[in-house]
């Protein structure tokens, strides 16, 4: 067999992997795989789209954006040290949001590892806490096999983010290549077998509830079960609530629908938590923004837990029946254990608290009639303008979520944000990822003007590859949620929070980039059009009115049903 | 709350670098102190056997056993209290002859805990005692009367085999072993 190097190896291993979109940024203990990645992005044999992002949080950012929208693996390729160093955000966030990723670094040679070589780094050390695995390839025959463990564990089970950590030595030496396909680990469970007895216990729990109600997450996308989650609520004619990361699992005009859940969701569905008899739990964490105070969370109800992961049951919450699996293959079982119900009271008693909500926080919010424009009115105009089936990439903060509230999503995987980690700069370039993950659809990519300054290089990026991304800045001036906090708690002592900001137009005029800003109320709408209507990328500034708040909040400490409807400053 | 007992957790990887660290991060980010740390080869060829002893509760145990089993190498993880198991430690002391000699109770007490003196000479003798953490330390706090008599001393970290007859990770090794 003829030999090749370690680096064309991991061309052929990545090729086999059915990789098509490679984000990275080159430099000196990566160059031989960047000297072989050239004949497979050009040419008759190209095989790899490779996009050249600013930065290389960016380049992770950016795997995961492509990752959450396609359901493929998102796939990073650096240089050692501190091009590796830089995506360490990125990889502690795809772990946060279970969001599968390869990063693939350079390393230096192992003969001159552990001596403080140049751009060395014990990157195995530094990702080993916060990536589902990592590995040290040190010999060129080991690439295939490492490759396709590591695509097999980053994507399987819970995904998650896989780090490859190439030396140098082993890019350059001269192996033979066999295609290898790992689909079995003996240490490694992705999908646990189903325990029927746990379906016919939860069953039996929610056939006997008055109360029930459903908490998706985004285990359900994650698992492709959104039309066995349906099948189930509908059945059993439970309503449910919606994580953040979740939001799109159901469509938001599904009747059971009943909102979104935490900190800043929905009015009903946070009350209703500490009414309910039966809560189930369905590909979600019990994250403390979902939860509150956790020793006073759902007290009353009865917790079946739907996961896939072991380690989260009982992690937060006390679990009553745990179903340990697939949701994909969990729901069904369920749907079928379960009677056909009515709970048309139950779901009636959510509707004052709802109109509530509409009356004092959702109208105001999306449908001001005076006064500077208002993030949730911006948010709901895009959705609509987008028939509601356009992906919402957000940054971190009050753009987040505004946006996540005000949006619409009648389509699956239509949700990319930083719900765990809560990574400010995350949106433009995961909005970028996006693009190449579903290019046929449409990107709108809401933004803080702190957040699209930490990635604001990524225009370099976009106006490169004319990256069609629908850019809207809520520019307030400030760091709003921050600012909220500090109104709220900190006696108004706006420590830092407002910013001096450069003028985007010029910025974007300077990338090439499409731009139009908008102050007033009756020029959004003809705004909006245009975006959308341009080819390309564009960034739609919106002047925010600076000091307006998420509402309603559950302000940190309290219960779920202690949430305020308007907040006091 | 619940009391915290004294846990052994015994933990089985495939014998691939780095998974130390992986198992002591999950005790760190729980602040969760370890008392002791053996790691050895299991009676399974490629498969080691980590021996771990920690005080908490049992709450936190199921987590961070369950947290443990989620890294990718690592084939099972239990934990236990003290009845499951047969453990035992081991301690070497390093004792200053001539004081041995001047107090025949350090002799006394030697004979009475079943230690063996493995080395004498004129200057120090080697005292070595295998049994569990209390029995060694009512050696040391015998011996430790007599000022300056323990030149050195260390103990080793705990090693158990549980009461099943087997290792615990057999039977899953055995079900996975068709596709192995």
């Amino acid at each position: 067999m003829d030999k090749i190097t370690g680096s064309e190896a991991l061309m052929r291993a990545l090729k086999n992997e059915g990789v098509d979109t490679i984000f990275g940024y080159p430099g000196g203990a990566i160059m031989p795989v960047y000297n072989a990645l050239y004949d497979y992005t050009r040419g008759e044999n190209k095989a790899f789209e490779h996009i050249l992002v600013r930065h290389e949080q960016a380049a992770t950012h950016a795997a995961e954006g492509y990752a959450r929208v396609s359901g493929k693996v998102g796939v990073t390729l650096v240089t050692s040290g501190p091009g590796v160093m830089n995506t360490i955000t990125g990889i502690a966030d795809a772990m946060m949001d279970s969001t599968p990723i390869v990063v693939i670094a350079g390393q230096v040679g192992v003969n001159v590892l552990g001596t403080d070589a140049f751009q060395e780094v014990d990157l195995v050390g530094v990702s080993q806490p916060i990536s589902k695995w990592s590995y040290q390839i040190r010999r060129p025959e080991d690439v295939a096999w490492a490759v396709s463990r590591a695509f097999y564990i980053a994507s399987s089970g819970r995904p998650g983010p896989v780090v490859l950590d190439f030396a140098k030595n082993a890019q350059t030496g001269m192996c033979e290549y066999e295609p290898v396909k790992v689909d079995f680990i003996r240490s490694y469970i992705p999908y646990p077998d189903l325990n029927m007895d746990a379906v016919k216990a939860a069953a039996e729990l929610i056939n006997n509830a008055k109360k029930p109600i459903a908490l998706v997450g985004q285990g359900v996308e994650l698992g492709n079960a959104q039309e066995e989650l349906k099948a189930f609520l509908e059945k059993a004619d439970i309503p449910a609530g919606r994580t953040l990361m979740g939001l799109s699992a159901l469509p938001s005009n599904h009747p059971l629908n009943m909102g979104m859940l935490g900190m800043h969701g929905s009015y009903s569905v946070n009350h209703k938590e500490q009414e309910c008899d039966v809560l189930i739990a369905i590909g979600m964490r019990f994250s403390d923004r979902v939860t509150g105070d956790i020793s006073r969370y759902a007290k009353q109800a009865k917790v079946i837990h739907l996961d896939i992961d072991p380690s989260e049951i009982d992690k937060n919450v006390k679990t009553t029946v745990a179903v340990v699996a697939d949701c994909k293959v969990s729901l069904p079982a369920l749907t079928e254990a379960v009677n056909e119900a009515d709970h048309t009271e139950w779901k009636e008693s959510f509707q004052p608290l709802r109109q509530e909500e509409i009356e004092h926080v959702i109208t105001p919010a999306t449908k001001p009639t005076s006064g500077p424009l208002l993030m949730g009115e911006v948010a709901h105009d895009v959705a609509k303008a987008t028939n509601s089936e356009s992906i919402l990439v957000t940054d971190v903060g009050q753009n987040q979520l505004m946006s996540a509230r005000y949006f619409k999503y009648h389509k699956s995987r239509s949700i990319v944000t930083s719900g765990g980690m809560g990574t400010m700069g995350y949106g433009l370039p995961a909005a970028m990822g996006a693009c190449y993950g579903a290019p046929e659809r449409t990107v709108c990519c809401f933004m803080g003007d702190g957040g699209l300054q930490m990635s604001i290089q990524e225009f370099g990026t976009i106006m490169e590859n004319r990256i069609p991304v629908k850019m809207v800045l809520l520019n307030n001036n400030y760091l709003g949620n921050v600012r909220q906090w500090q109104d709220m708690f900190f006696g108004k002592r706006r420590s830092f929070t407002p910013m001096c900001n450069p003028d985007f137009k010029g910025i974007a005029e300077a990338y090439n980039i499409s731009y139009r800003s908008v102050e007033e109320r009756e020029d959004l709408a003809d705004a909006i059009q245009e975006m959308l209507n341009t080819d390309g990328p564009f960034l739609l500034e919106c002047a925010i009115k600076p000091d307006a708040n998420v509402e309603p909040m559950t302000a940190p400490g309290m219960a779920v049903d202690e949430m305020m409807l308007n907040v006091e400053c | 709350m619940e009391e915290n007992k004294l846990y052994t957790i015994q933990v089985f990887t495939e014998n691939i670098v780095g998974i130390l660290n992986q198992i002591t991060a999950v005790f760190t980010r729980r602040q969760i102190n370890i008392e002791s740390l053996n790691v050895s080869p299991s009676s399974i060829k490629g498969v080691h056997k980590y021996t771990i002893t920690a005080y908490s509760t049992e709450e936190t145990m199921n987590k961070v056993v369950k947290q443990i089993e989620k890294k990718i190498d690592v084939v099972k993880a239990h934990y236990y209290l003290n009845d499951d198991l047969f453990l035992v430690e081991v301690a070497l002391f390093k004792l200053s002859t001539p004081l041995v000699m001047a107090h025949p109770e350090i002799s006394r007490a030697i004979r009475h805990a079943n230690a063996r003196i493995t080395e004498v000479n004129e200057t120090f003798c080697i005292v070595a005692l295998e049994g569990t953490t209390e029995h060694i330390l009512d050696l040391f706090y015998e011996i430790n009367k007599v000022k300056d008599c323990i030149l050195q001393f260390t103990r080793s970290g705990r090693i158990a085999v549980t009461r099943s007859c087997q290792e615990e990770v057999s039977r899953f090794l055995h079900e996975r072993g068709e596709e192995i």
